[in-house]
């Protein structure tokens, strides 16, 4: 059997990057944070070295954004085709791989002609491989010119509100909010639900909410047990956002809206009635 | 100084994805394009830089004829010309892309100068390799930061901060350096109807580079399953709001 490399740190993505690399070939690993500080060209020649010292025959990462980060500058440095973000592969001359595109809202079937597949996994689309740890393989002190690109310090996150990829509920307002000020109606919601509130590219495209309130492809991908998505149309690239949603409820004035088709639960009307109603019932029922 | 922004042409999908007949590619029969939101926020910061210390700022594709569309939105944002890199509608490989991307890089720089700094997308919108960057600035040997979401100039040296769990990882590189950004790095502006008019007189330099047989080949295209919700009504308008109240009981978020 031939040995493969599995880029490695603490995250469910990295499990699940070793199931597939597991059909591979017999893993080895080497951790993300070989290198402290973080410096990304120094893991990758890292890599590129035990890759070569252990002749593997593919390289497999989490697609995570160092994951991806890493596996790109591995493909850089050793001219081989790099396919980020599969949910399968097989291998073979080609390899076979299915990899996400559009941020997961649409498929690709591809073939990859490399002596060395180079392949990150799309997070949670793979079961964690549950086996044992693979042996780690050791790392040699950096060559000077891998750190000039190294993580120098650390800024804590500016709003220390409620974390929109971690929230249990989110309160969700689309261009049919109709105005910065009409996220009052969003965030009294919000603040009954102890949610916190997010929104449509439409949104922040008009400076109506910081970016950081952004569900979607271009977004943060989230992960509620309730979504509530007020005036939101569903474009493919909001639902790319949503599709660890446990519960979607859209409400929207068209019926035909995609994400009234593409929710668990509907209410068909106007967003500034029904919100505050809403609210309302809640406080009644206090 | 000088900055350079490279984008993609990508279609505005909507609601739903329609493949062609042969499930190749996207059906665009009836669908605007765009540059993606990661580098429509690229574009915003090379003609930002370029207003504060002045010089000389080029936006960068490669992409069949129409994309000259996407070229002439970024200069409407403030991009003083372009560069086309023109291909016959069919797709090249990331590898494809980004050894044409640095030949012409080369020949610009050959030509007007060095780019301090070049702008990517972290992702491209619709293929989202990851890699046209880091791949560019490899064989430029120039220094590669990904995933920005500000970027501050610093004498000949830029301050990069890059989202990671819990905060932001900070990175100081030296100029020349290859950035790839991500949205919310900034918030372009709405191009003004003067600078739409301005960016149609704008230069746009076109050359038709030989596509490479693509090492990741493309076999064919497929619209995920459905995640099969219900879609349950709950009611219309304010009268819903007591059975919106009791589904959030029963899912125990209340
Ligand atoms: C019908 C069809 C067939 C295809 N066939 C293949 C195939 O066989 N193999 C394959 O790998 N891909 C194929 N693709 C996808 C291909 O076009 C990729 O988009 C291309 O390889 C670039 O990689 P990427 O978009 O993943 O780049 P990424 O690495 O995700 O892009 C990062 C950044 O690089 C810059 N960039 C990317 N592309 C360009 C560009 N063209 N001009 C200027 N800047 C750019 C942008 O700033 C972007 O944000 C196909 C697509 C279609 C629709
Ligand atoms: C590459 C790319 C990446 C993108 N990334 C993202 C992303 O990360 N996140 C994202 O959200 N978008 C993203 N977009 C944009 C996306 O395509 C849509 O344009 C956007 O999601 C639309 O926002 P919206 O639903 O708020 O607005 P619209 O599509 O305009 O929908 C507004 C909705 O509100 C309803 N409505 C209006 N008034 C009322 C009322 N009074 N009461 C109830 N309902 C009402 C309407 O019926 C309609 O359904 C991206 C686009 C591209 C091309």
């Amino acid at each position: 059997m031939t040995t493969v490399l599995v880029l490695m740190d603490e995250s469910d993505a990295s499990r699940q990057a070793l199931t597939l690399a597991r059909q591979f070939g017999e893993p080895r690993s080497m951790r993300m944070d070989a290198v402290k500080p973080f410096a990304p060209d120094a893991v990758a020649a890292a890599l590129a070295r035990a890759a070569d010292d252990l002749n593997v025959s593919a390289v497999f990462a989490p697609g995570t954004d160092r994951g991806n980060e890493v596996i790109a500058r591995l493909a850089a440095r050793t001219g081989l085709p790099f396919a980020a973000n599969c949910i399968a592969a097989t291998p073979g001359d080609p390899a076979t791989l299915t990899r996400l595109r559009w941020g997961g809202s649409l498929l690709e079937e591809a073939r990859l002609h490399s002596p060395r597949p180079l392949i990150t996994v799309a997070p949670h689309t793979v079961p964690a491989d549950s086996g044992p740890a693979p042996v780690e393989v050791d790392v040699k002190a950096p060559a000077e010119a891998d750190l000039v690109v190294r993580v120098v310090d650390h800024v804590a996150p500016s709003n220390g509100g409620l974390s929109l990829a971690e929230a249990k509920v989110i309160v969700s307002g689309g261009r049919g909010v109709g105005s910065k000020e009409g996220f009052a109606i969003i965030e009294d919601l919000a603040g009954l639900l102890g949610a916190a509130v997010g929104c449509s590219r439409a949104v922040t495209s008009a400076g109506w909410r910081p970016h950081s309130d952004q569900v979607g492809q271009t977004g943060t991908k989230v992960t509620p047990d309730v979504y509530i998505a007020c005036g939101i149309s569903g474009a493919t690239q909001h639902m790319a956002g949503l599709k660890g949603a446990k519960r979607i409820l859209a409400i929207n004035s068209d019926p035909q809206a995609p994400l009234m088709l593409n929710a668990d639960y509907t209410v068909t009307g106007d967003l500034k009635e029904i919100v505050p109603a809403i609210s309302a019932e809640i406080r009644k029922r206090r | 100084m000088r900055v350079l922004a490279c984008i993609k042409r990508v279609p505005i999908t909507g609601g739903r994805i329609l493949l062609t007949a042969d499930a190749r590619a996207i059906n665009t029969q009836h669908l605007g394009f765009t540059m993606s939101p990661h580098e429509e926020c690229g574009v915003e910061e090379a003609a930002r830089m370029i207003e504060a210390y002045r010089g000389d700022s080029v936006v960068l594709t490669l992409g069949p004829p129409e994309a000259v569309e996407q070229l002439r939105d970024a200069m409407a944002l403030g991009i003083d010309r372009a560069i086309h890199l023109q291909t016959d509608g069919q797709e090249w490989d990331a590898e494809g892309t980004a050894s044409a991307l640095t030949d012409a890089i080369r020949t610009e720089e050959g030509a007007s100068g060095r780019f301090d700094i070049i702008f990517f997308g972290n992702e491209s919108a619709d293929s989202g390799g990851f890699q046209v960057g880091a791949r560019v600035a490899h064989a430029l040997g120039r220094p590669l930061v990904t995933g920005l979401k500000k970027v501050t100039l610093e004498g000949s040296a830029v301050r990069c901060e890059q989202e990671v769990e819990g905060g932001r990882d900070v990175y100081v590189v030296p100029l020349p350096a290859v950035l790839t950004v991500k949205e919310g790095l900034n918030l372009p502006r709405y191009p003004s109807v003067p600078g739409r008019m301005r960016a149609r007189t704008r230069p746009v330099a076109v050359s038709t580079p030989a596509r490479p047989a693509p090492r990741l080949e493309l076999v064919r295209l497929a619209v995920p399953a459905g995640q099969g919700r219900r879609a349950e009504s709950l009611g219309a308008g304010a009268g819903a709001a007591p059975a919106v109240v009791e589904m959030l009981q029963k899912a125990g978020v209340l």
